[in-house]
């Protein structure tokens, strides 16, 4: 049996005081050895920061397995639960605190699955960050082998002082590469 | 900065004048597109990104097609909640201060689905929405309709190991937004959920039945297809109506289809 699926809406303006919760960012404390920062700023068609949108980020603990613990609503500190969520700034900007997701199986470049949410965006966004560490994975990867160069440069994060960097361009010749997923 | 502003100042040059087109001009361009619809036969079931009636979608919608991706094993899972993270008294919007929200008390229920018609158990369901006079409890909601002391409208719950859920609010009111003049949304209440894989995460509303303001909205009217609209307006219930206490709404959300194969499924089970 296959049902239709219902359908997406936009998050609209007003999820500011609904999703959000303390520590939703911070899959891990600031403290955790590990602890890197993932951040970025949403940028629309005319280059101008989105102030209004919602990234959640879903990954692989540190040393590739798959959290499958409860709690990331409550974090208690000690317990990875691999997801998290991020409203933007009043200047578009986002930030996790998060560790590197190992790679899930031997030889695959590990990544941030993202899901972005905005007011004026009618239907959810699905993308991936890979951080730019281990380059004979990237270079194996399938989702990046089947883009064009100026295409995959979008899905992979720069390094800066404190992790990674992570731009989301929603519109636009930099236009972050975007996500269909089969039978979606 | 009040959303009129910020429109005036992202829309391209021709748009620079969209928050003054009126409801005619908004009517008009969605009833373009669905004779455009209508005309090319084919069944969409979800809305459009780029759909200009929805002014602020003018500069937040991809313009490359969504790239094609076989899930690979991260998004074949999706994140656990359980009762650390979520409460029994979140599904009830109308209890948390010392007294009762003003409005229509309801009951709205149903199940989560995945789109082979299996239910997505355990998983959780976030919900928030505009009180019985169609304001919100947000800085940025300007619209001079009454704050009520007693109601927040923001609620959580577990499906249970059916995939029901069952939430207790107040009916939400229509509430005028910026989109263009006399502009006006119909009642909802937004609704957040997850699946058993990252792919199927999504975030929408849920309308009431025979709202006056359906044809006029561009959100709503985004989901082109009739049907695949309908899908998103809950049934007036009377088995869920409670006697001399609430009336009763059912509402079921599909996901999108799963991904996972048998033995990776076996190994979720282990
Ligand atoms: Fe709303």
């Amino acid at each position: 049996m296959t049902l239709p699926p219902t359908p997406g809406q936009t998050i609209g303006p007003f999820y500011g005081y609904a999703l959000p919760y303390p520590g939703d960012s911070e899959l891990v404390p600031v403290s955790d050895p590990d602890a890197i920062r993932l951040h970025g700023t949403v940028y629309d068609g005319a280059g101008n920061p989105v102030p209004d949108a919602l990234l959640e980020i879903w990954q692989a603990d540190r040393d590739g397995t798959v959290a499958r613990a409860e709690g990331s609503l409550e974090r208690d500190g000690w317990t990875f639960t691999g997801w998290g969520r991020a409203a933007v700034d009043g200047n578009g900007h986002y930030s996790f605190t998060t560790v590197l997701p190992g790679a899930t199986e031997p030889g695959a470049a590990p990544f941030f699955a993202m899901t972005v949410f905005a007011r004026g965006l009618l239907n959810r966004l699905f993308t991936r960050a890979y951080p730019p560490l281990d380059e004979a994975a990237l270079a194996q990867d399938a989702l990046l082998q089947s883009l064009p160069e100026d295409r995959r440069r979008t899905l992979v994060a720069t390094a800066d002082e404190q992790g990674y960097r992570f731009d989301v361009r929603l519109q636009g010749d930099d236009e972050t590469v975007f996500l269909q997923f089969p039978g979606a | 900065m009040t959303e009129t502003d910020e429109l005036a100042q992202n829309a391209p040059a021709a748009d620079s004048d969209s928050a003054l087109s009126t409801q005619a001009d908004i009517s008009g361009e969605i009833a373009g597109t669905s004779a455009d619809y209508e005309r090319a036969g084919r069944d969409e079931t979800q809305p459009r990104l780029d759909y200009a009636p929805y002014r602020s979608s003018l500069l937040r919608h991809p313009t490359k097609d969504l790239h094609h991706a076989d899930p690979e094993t991260i998004e074949l899972f999706a994140p656990v909640f359980g009762h650390r993270d979520v409460g029994a008294p979140e599904s009830d919007l109308t209890i948390h201060h010392t007294g009762e929200p003003v409005g229509e008390r309801i009951v709205v229920t149903g199940r989560v689905l995945d789109g082979d018609g299996r239910p997505v158990r355990h998983q959780l369901v976030e919900i928030w929405q505009a009180n019985a006079a169609g304001r919100y409890i947000h800085k940025r909601d300007q619209h001079p309709a009454p704050i009520d002391p007693n109601f927040t409208g923001v609620g959580r719950t577990l499906t249970d190991g059916d995939g029901h859920y069952t939430f207790s609010t107040i009916k939400p009111g229509p509430y005028p937004w910026k989109n263009h003049y006399n502009a006006w949304r119909p009642a909802h209440i937004h609704f957040s959920l997850f699946g058993t894989e990252f792919t199927q995460r999504m975030i929408t509303q849920m309308y009431f039945p025979g709202d006056p303001l359906f044809a006029l909205d561009p959100i709503y009217q985004a989901i082109v297809d009739p049907k695949a609209r309908e899908r998103l307006v809950a049934t007036y219930d009377h088995d869920v109506t409670q006697h001399e206490w609430a009336t009763g709404y059912h509402w079921d959300i599909v996901l999108t289809g799963t991904h996972r194969t048998p033995m990776e499924e076996e190994e979720v089970q282990a």
